[in-house]
């Protein structure tokens, strides 16, 4: 699989706001058996000094994945989606996700490789407040597996 | 200095309630069909799902929920979740390699399966004071 190194660099536009819903942060976090009541109860979220749940590190990931779909469905980049599989994840924070945030993506292309006939993509996706805060700053690297 | 081993145990009801709650829904996670047919041994559990899992490790190491700052893993080899009740167990270990002035510890930590390492260049950062 190979991919146009020109798209290094290449910025796509803002994603519609996401709307971290409490409910959805208690169902991930029930997911992923996450029992620390942070992630259930405004109360004791409040108390460590949050407007309200905090969701688990991997929570963006919801967001992200979705946001990522206008790099990996871009016609002219041309990404087989079904050879895709999962190479890299990191997230780094400037503060937790919190019940009530709504949050906008924006992806960038930081690296197209091909070695050993296989595709390398690594993005980053810079997720920040409507009005631009920094929230978490999420990197992905998927591998498009080459024929045969 | 090695923090205490955690186990996790994976099952096909956590997979299908995993992908539920992401929206993954990526067929090699709750179809063997359609898994052997793109050459696994079988239904996978998601990458996100496992590093999810070892995240919650890190919390409890860390002692608090909205203590990690930097968390980043590189997916090596795929957890294969057989379609029984005890499915399989996932073990993740950690060493603290730093403790940096400004009140953050840095982890390096090692998840395996069946004793083989499903992550690379797992790290953390947590923070653990201020």
């Amino acid at each position: 699989m190979s991919l146009d190194p020109s798209f290094v660099g290449r910025t796509y536009p803002p994603t519609a706001p996401y709307q971290v819903g409490r409910e959805k942060i208690r169902e991930f976090a029930t997911a992923i058996g996450a029992t620390e009541p942070a992630h259930h109860d405004p109360t004791v979220a409040r108390a460590l000094g949050h407007p309200d749940v905090v969701a688990p590190p991997t929570f963006p990931v919801v967001i992200t994945m979705a946001a990522t779909r206008q790099i990996v469905e871009d016609p002219d980049l041309g990404v087989d989606y079904s050879r895709v599989v999962h190479g890299d994840q990191r997230f780094v924070y400037t503060r937790p996700v919190v019940a009530g945030d709504e949050l906008v993506c924006v992806n960038t292309i930081e690296e197209v490789r091909t070695r050993g006939g296989h595709g390398f993509l690594t993005t980053r996706t810079e997720v920040t407040t409507p009005d631009g805060q920094s929230v978490v700053t999420v990197w992905s690297k998927i591998v498009v597996r080459g024929e045969g | 200095m090695e923090l205490p081993t955690k186990t996790f145990r994976v099952t096909r009801a956590d997979l299908i309630r995993y992908a539920g709650a992401s929206g993954d829904f990526n067929p090699i996670h709750w179809s063997d069909r359609v898994a052997t047919s793109v050459g696994l041994p079988g239904v996978i559990a998601h990458g996100m799902f496992t590093m999810a899992l070892v995240g919650r490790a890190v919390a409890e190491w860390a002692g608090a929920a909205d203590a990690v700052v930097d968390y980043g893993v590189r997916f090596t080899r795929p957890v294969v979740v057989p379609d029984d009740e005890q499915g399989t167990e996932i073990e993740v270990t950690a060493a603290i390699r730093e403790v940096t002035d400004a009140g953050l510890t840095r982890i390096d930590i090692t998840a395996t399966c069946h004793g083989e390492k499903v992550l690379s260049q797992a790290k953390a950062t947590i923070r653990t004071s201020g």
